[in-house]
This record gives structure tokens, sequence and C-alpha cells, in this order.
């Protein structure tokens, strides 16, 4: 079966710094895939990589098989490998009904029209409204992105990738920073997640990680150092000493 | 026919040292801070005003007045970096922008309403006019006289950035501001002092440049467009991409002038379109 | 229609329906013909600077590119109907339809090159670009007439029948017909899914190719019809007043829509018009100062609204009724 996404022999550095070292991994349709790692591993830089904000020196990044490595960052969204940040990267003076509606008319390529009012695109703002409801931002949705919780802009960035109906979602540490009492809404929406989506997560949160996923993937230093299901990695020596520190394992990344 | 392409190379290359006098404190600072300061020409029709100023009230000797310049354009950049400058680093382009093109205004208009709209004249030291043949070529003094101060001043820069502790800072702010201040550097006190020195060298600049391109108060802006050429054909924060625009620059706009004189300033603009649409972070600039 | 989304659909409705303000506004610009009888070249004026105003707005304030060469549109626009009326074309509407097509076709070629870049390379390449054409039409004494400004501007009747003269009727009623007509197309395209894309490409660039946004042709499209406009604009100028000189081409004109703008409140399609009429009027008021001192009040100007009135005129009073708004419970 083809996997939904993999990469092969990702290469990419800065000088003489490795950020991506012969990275290669496969994730299946549906999958539920964690990237876990201490800082400066890299697991964002791949995330860049993937989606095409960097570009790589080298090797492949598959699409259901299809190479998309020449593709422009909003043509791979297009055929719907989809990120969110791990620093909220919204619209700030937008309210949050108009952020996913813009997602929504520029999936179904209408963003360019003006000749029909907002109002008038009823299926994109039922759409729109919909995802925020399911989200349970349906309540302050006229309110103003910069002025929401930072628990429901967390959400919000979710919101953003489901307008595009993603087939592969990347998320980017989706509870970093998430306060304690705001962070069930958060498990409840990745819970929530379509099962025919495949998501690959970055998390530092071990409770997301051991609860969600299916296959956990060790990022060290720019390389993958090891793959494998929750209970093979928690038993993992050389993990434990990644996360614990032993002195040669720590990187001083930038 | 080999005599006015020399003439023409030395002028142009003279003219080059004092765009890069003119433009290299805009360049590291907005490589630093990303700080849109259009109000940098008015720090060197400062200078060249104080120059005017000490020669013709004061009777100075013109080469006392040029740290003299130097320091007062300095000095003056400091109360605005505390004042208005200071408060705008987390502001958009635009609000700089607008806030410098501002000061810019103020200062062509305070500068007419002191010292009218006319060209000021300088009176340079007699062992500065003239010029030397050498090889059939005719070199003028004054231009030997730039281009050495120029390159003097360029070497004491290179060393200093890359030999000193300070240079060292203003490199790693350049290269990674946030980086910088994890590891402890004084961003903002480097910052300072670096704004201070770019606009001196502008206010040096600025008293240097009476004699080959006057001193009106049209200065601020006339020459902002050429400075802000060389900045950015140049790449931000690099003084060797000052240095070589800034060559280039002068050595195209003296040629053009002479060869194709219909085009005028045209040439200029060109130039730096195409340069800037092949490498729109210009020869040396980084990200 | 679900009932669920009733109540946002209505939201958005609500949001591009016409407040009174508005209306009244529009009523009030007839109101020269009546009170002010004597400044109608005056008002014209001020039209054609708020329309030139509005196409900044649309790429400044809505989409967020800088531009500090606008007036390369303006003046292209006003050249090309001078120089029809001079080579004997001088029908206005058609002259108008005309310069809009060229400064547009400008527009394009010049979006396809803005479009890749961004911060300080854009600000130069708008400024470069800007001050090339102004340059070129400098050298160009045979076509434009140089430092001495296009001669022979002849304009015909407006539908055969309306003289443009020193009074202004005409020319009154031509631009505030031409701003109001092409002001409603901006409202429609500010209340659409492309105005929604605009704002998005200006509240965060990054994030609009991570929802599968074409920033890039978005760009292009905004930029080519505010170029039209500006176009438009500068025609109306050459027309009304029968003269084009090298002027309109200018840096000056260049960072006065700027100020207008900005003065206003960018980003909320009146403060153009707002920022023309106070700038326009203080300015006729004031026309007797020297004009380096007029840049020097200007330059204050700026440096106030930078520091104190970030969001303009329009900015400023949102701010207070927000406040109002949430004193009275």
């Amino acid at each position: 079966m083809t996997p939904a996404l993999a990469t092969r022999g990702l290469n990419k550095r800065f000088g003489s710094l490795v950020v991506a070292d012969d990275i290669a991994l496969a994730v299946p349709e549906g999958a539920r895939y964690a990237l876990i790692g201490p800082n400066g591993a890299g697991k964002t830089t791949l995330i860049n990589l993937m989606t095409g904000m960097l570009r790589p020196d080298g090797g492949e990044i598959l699409l259901a098989g299809a190479d998309i490595a020449s593709l422009k960052p909003e043509q791979r969204v297009k055929r719907g490998l989809v990120r969110t940040f791990q620093i909220n990267t919204l619209f700030p003076q937008l309210n949050a009904l108009e952020a996913v509606t813009l997602a929504v008319c520029e999936r179904c390529g209408v963003a360019g029209s003006w000749r029909l009012r907002l109002a008038s695109h009823r299926e994109e703002v039922e759409e729109a409204y919909a995802i925020l409801a399911s989200l349970k931002l349906d309540a302050v949705c006229y309110r103003l992105t910069r002025e929401l919780a930072y628990g429901q802009q967390r959400l919000l960035e979710i919101a953003l990738a489901l307008a595009t109906r993603p087939k592969v979602l990347l998320l980017d540490e989706p509870a970093a920073g998430v306060p304690r009492d705001e962070s069930a809404a958060l498990f409840a929406a990745i819970a929530g997640l379509p099962r025919d989506i495949t998501v690959l997560f970055i998390e530092h949160d071990m409770g997301l990680v051991f609860r969600f996923a299916s296959r956990i993937i060790v990022m060290v230093a720019g390389r993958i150092l090891v793959e494998g299901t929750p209970g093979e990695i928690a038993a993992d020596a050389r993990v434990r000493e990644v996360y614990l520190g032993g002195a040669r394992q720590e990187v001083h990344h930038a | 026919m080999i005599g006015p392409v020399f003439g023409v190379l030395f002028d142009g290359f003279a003219y080059g040292m004092l765009l890069f006098l003119l433009s290299v404190g805009l360049s590291v600072t907005l490589g630093m801070m990303n700080f849109v300061n259009l109000a940098h020409c008015s720090f060197a029709m400062l200078g060249g005003y104080v120059t005017v100023t000490l020669i013709d009230k004061l009777s100075w000797p013109f080469l006392a007045t040029l740290p003299a310049a130097f320091l007062a354009a300095a000095l003056a950049s400091v109360v605005f970096e505390r004042v208005l400058y200071r408060r705008l680093y987390r502001a958009s382009e635009l609000d700089q922008c607008l806030l410098t093109i501002g000061l810019v205004f103020v200062s062509v208009a305070g500068a007419a309403y002191i010292y009218g709209s006319e060209q000021q004249p300088v009176q340079l030291p007699s062992y500065l006019r003239g010029s030397v043949t050498f090889l059939g070529v005719n070199f003028g003094v004054y231009r030997l006289f730039l281009i050495l101060t120029a390159l003097a001043i360029t070497a004491v820069l290179m060393v200093a950035l890359d030999y000193t502790r300070f240079g060292a800072q203003v490199r790693a702010a350049v290269d990674n501001q946030r980086m910088a201040r994890g590891l402890g550097i004084d961003v903002d006190g480097s910052f300072a002092i670096t704004f201070a020195l770019g606009s001196g060298l502008a206010g040096l600049g600025g008293a240097l440049a009476i004699e080959i391109i006057g001193l009106d108060p049209s200065f601020g802006f006339a020459y902002l467009v050429y400075v802000l050429i060389v900045v950015s054909v140049g790449g931000l924060g690099s003084i060797a991409g000052s240095f070589i625009a800034a060559t280039l620059i002068g050595i195209s706009d003296v040629a053009g002038k002479y060869y194709v004189p219909e085009l005028g300033a045209f040439l200029i603009y060109l130039v730096m379109v195409g340069l800037l649409m092949w490498r729109p972070m210009g020869l040396y600039g980084r990200r | 229609m679900s009932t669920a989304a009733a109540e946002p659909l209505a939201y958005l409705a609500t949001q591009a329906r016409w407040g009174k303000a508005e209306i009244a506004f529009w009523l009030a610009t007839l109101l020269p013909f009546v009170l002010f009888p004597d400044y109608l070249v005056l008002a014209s004026q001020i039209a054609i600077t708020a329309l030139f105003a509005l196409s900044l707005d649309l790429i400044l304030g809505y989409a967020g590119i800088i531009s500090l060469g606008h007036a390369a549109f303006f003046g292209f626009g006003a050249y090309t109907a001078g120089l029809a009326a001079k080579w004997g074309w001088g029908e206005p509407l058609s002259g108008l339809l005309l310069a809009g097509a060229a400064a547009g076709l400008l527009g394009y070629a010049t979006s396809v090159i803005i479009s890749r870049f961004r911060h300080l390379a854009l600000i130069m390449i708008t400024l470069g670009l800007g001050l090339l054409l102004a340059e070129a039409a400098n050298s160009a004494r045979w076509l434009t007439g140089g430092a001495d400004g296009l001669q022979g501007v002849r304009m015909w009747r407006l539908f055969g029948y309306f003289r443009f003269d020193l009074y202004g009727y005409t020319a009154y009623a031509y631009s505030l017909a031409v701003l109001f007509l092409i002001f409603l197309m901006c409202r429609r395209l500010t209340h659409s899914p492309f105005g929604l894309a605009l704002r998005g490409i200006r509240e965060n660039a990054i994030r609009m190719p991570a929802i599968g946004a074409p920033t890039r042709a978005h760009i292009r499209k905004v930029y080519t019809l505010a170029a039209v406009i500006a176009g438009i604009a500068g025609a109306l100028l050459a027309q009304t007043t029968e003269t084009v000189s090298l002027e309109v081409l200018s840096f000056q004109r260049s960072a006065d829509v700027l100020v207008i703008l900005i003065l206003g409140g960018a980003g909320r399609l009146y403060g153009g018009i707002v920022g023309a009429i106070v700038y326009m009027v203080a300015r006729d008021q004031f026309s007797g100062i020297n004009p380096q001192y007029w840049y020097f009040w200007i330059g204050l100007l700026l440096i106030a609204v930078v520091m104190f009135l970030p969001n303009g005129i329009l900015g400023g009073l949102a701010g207070i009724m927000a406040r109002r708004r949430k004193a009275t419970p």
C-alpha cells in the first residue's frame, strides 16, 4: 500500500550545520504518527522541508506516491498536505469566522472573485461556521483573532488547517503553551480528527503522544534515531538517554 | 581614447567612495535592527552645513571641520535615537518609513530656512586644489584625497569589525539578533553606538561631498535615492557589499552621464531594478 | 439554508450594509454645487485626489503593499489621456477608459515584478520604478513636452453637451461621478472573498500559502486594478485642467498621496477621501506659503500621526467610538 506521506534520503544543511540528515520515513494512510525529539533536533525543519517552505539539498518527498519536491507550498496544500504552526501564525485583525471562511474560499477557488459579497457565498460561510462549531469556537467566532484566548487561538490554527480538507495533516506542537484548563478542548479536537486524515504531529507533551500515536519517530540532531510503537519507544534505552541527558547526545542548536 | 576612460573611471570611483561613506552607516544599521531610516541623508546634510558654518563664521581650516562634521552628525543621531527612533523599533516598516520621511521634510525645510536655498560654496585649502598628471591622465587632487580618506576609513572599519570585540558583537547582531541577545550581547547598546558611528560617517560624507556634488537643502532628498540604491544593491549589513555597490553605482552614473547624457539618471535606476530582480537580497545580503 | 449558519450570514450581511453616515457623506458631496459654487474647481481636484488615494488604499491599506512610486500610474494615465486629446481625440469618456487600460497594462507588467518581493526590496523597487518613469518622461521631451508640459490638450464636450470651463461645474460633476462609481466597485471588492484574501495577505503573508492561497496572483490582480484606478484619476486631472506636467509622475505626488492616505486612515476605504479633503483644503488655505515650508508642517504632521494617531483620522474616530460603546452599558 502506498504510504500517504513518505520521504527518502532528505538532506538539508546550513553551512556546516546539518539540520536534516538522510531522513527516510513512511506514514500509512489514516495513521497517527508522532515525531518527538529534543529541541533543535530538526523536527520543525522537517515540516518546513515537507511543506515547501525550505528547499532540500537532496532527497524525495512523496505524497501518495507522487514526488512533490518541485511544487510550491500552496500547490502542496491543494494536493492535501497541510500544516499548523508551532507559534500561532494567524490573522490578528480578522475574526475567527473571516479567517476560516477565507481558508474555505481559497480551497473552493473563489477567493479571487469579487463579484459577490461574502454574505452571498452561503456554502463557504456555512462550512466555515460548521468547522468552528466542531471545535467549539462558534461562540467566539465574531471576535478578532488577537482577542481570543491562547488555547482558542491554537484551536483556530487547527480550524484553518481543517478548512483546506487535508489528506495529510502535520501538526507542529499543537499543545504548545496551552494552559491546563484549556488543553481538554485541544485534546478533544485532536481526538475528533476524521480517521481518513493521516496525521503526523510533533509534540513534547508525552501524555498526548502516548494517547494518540500508534507509532513514534524519534529525531536527534537532524537524523532519525529510532522508530517504533509507544511501548517499544518507552522501553528504548537510547531514547531515555537522549531525553534524560547523556552528555554525548546533547545537542546545542539554535 | 584611453584617456577619457581612465578619467571616467577615476571620477566614478571617487564618486563611489563618496557614496560609500554616505551609505555604509545605513547599511549596517538596517542590517542590525531592520530599522528603515530614510532620514539618513539628513545627517549627512547636517555634516555639510556644519562644515560650511565653521569655515564661514569661525574661519576654521577645511580639514579641521571634518571631525567636527562627524561628531555633530553622530551627536544629533544619538539625540534622535533616544527621543524618537527608540519607540519605533517594533513598529511596522511603513511607520518607520513615514516617520523618517517626515524628518526629512522637516530637516530640508529647516535647512532652507536657516541657510537659504542656494548652493553653499566651500573654499578648499590650496593643497587640495588642482590636479596632478600621471601617465598622461589628469587626477584631481581633491578626488585623490577623497579616495584615500575613504579607503583608510574602510580599512579601519574592516579591522574593527573583524578584530575587535565590539566588531564581533555587531556581526553577531546583524547575523541573528535574537541569538545575539540570548548570548548576552547588549544589542541595543551596540546598535546605539553603531547608529551614531554610521550617522557620523554620513556627516563626514556630507562635508566631503560639498566640493563634488554641492550642498543645498535638497541634499536630504536628492542623494537619499542613491544611498538607498547602494544599500539595497549591496545587501543589508555588509560593509563589503556597500563598498562594491557604491563603486558600481558611482562608476555607472559618471560613465552614463558622460557617454550617454540623454539617459541621465535613467541608467542608475535601471541598474538598480535589474540588480534587485536578480538578487533581491542585494549582492551580499543574507536571509 | 440551515438555521445554524443563519447568524453568521446575517452578521456578514450587516457588515456590508450601507450605514447612515455613509449615505449622508455621499449626499453631502453634492453640497458644493449649492454652497460653494466658487470652489468647484478645488472640489474636482479633491475628488481626483480622493480617487488616487482610494487606489493606493487598495494596495496599501488592504493588501499591505508599501509603494513609494504609485504616481507612476497616475502620471501614465494623465499623459495617455492628454496625448489622446492632443492628437485629435478629445472625447472624455473614451479617453478615460484608454488611460485606465494603459495604466492597467503598465500596472500588470510592474505587478509581475513586485509580487516577488517584500520588505525593503519591495519599497526600493516601487521607488526605483517610479523614478525611472519620471526620468524617462523628462528625457522624452518630444513626447511629453518635458519641463514645459504637454501643450495643446483640447477636450471635446462631455456627452457632446457639457463643456469643461473655468467655473468647474462639468469638472466637478464628472470627477465626482467617476469617483462614486469606482468607489462602489471598490466597496464591493472589500466585502467580497477577494477583499478577505487581501486582508489575509496584509495580516500574515506567511499563513496564506499554508492555506493554499496563490498570494502572488492575488497581488498581481489588486496591483493591476489599483493601477487602472490611479490611471483614471490621472486622466481626470488631465481632462479637467487640460494640462499635463511632469509633476504628475514625481516622487512628490507619490509622497503626497501616501501622506493623504495615512492621514485619513488606511484600510478603511474612506480614509483616502477624508485625507484628501483635509489635505487639499488645508493646502488651499495656506496656498501663499512657500512650498518648502509647507513640507515642514507636513513633516511634523507625519511624525505626529505616526507617534500619536497611527490609524489616521478615521482610526482615531473609530477608537473614540469604541471607547464610548464600552463606557455605556
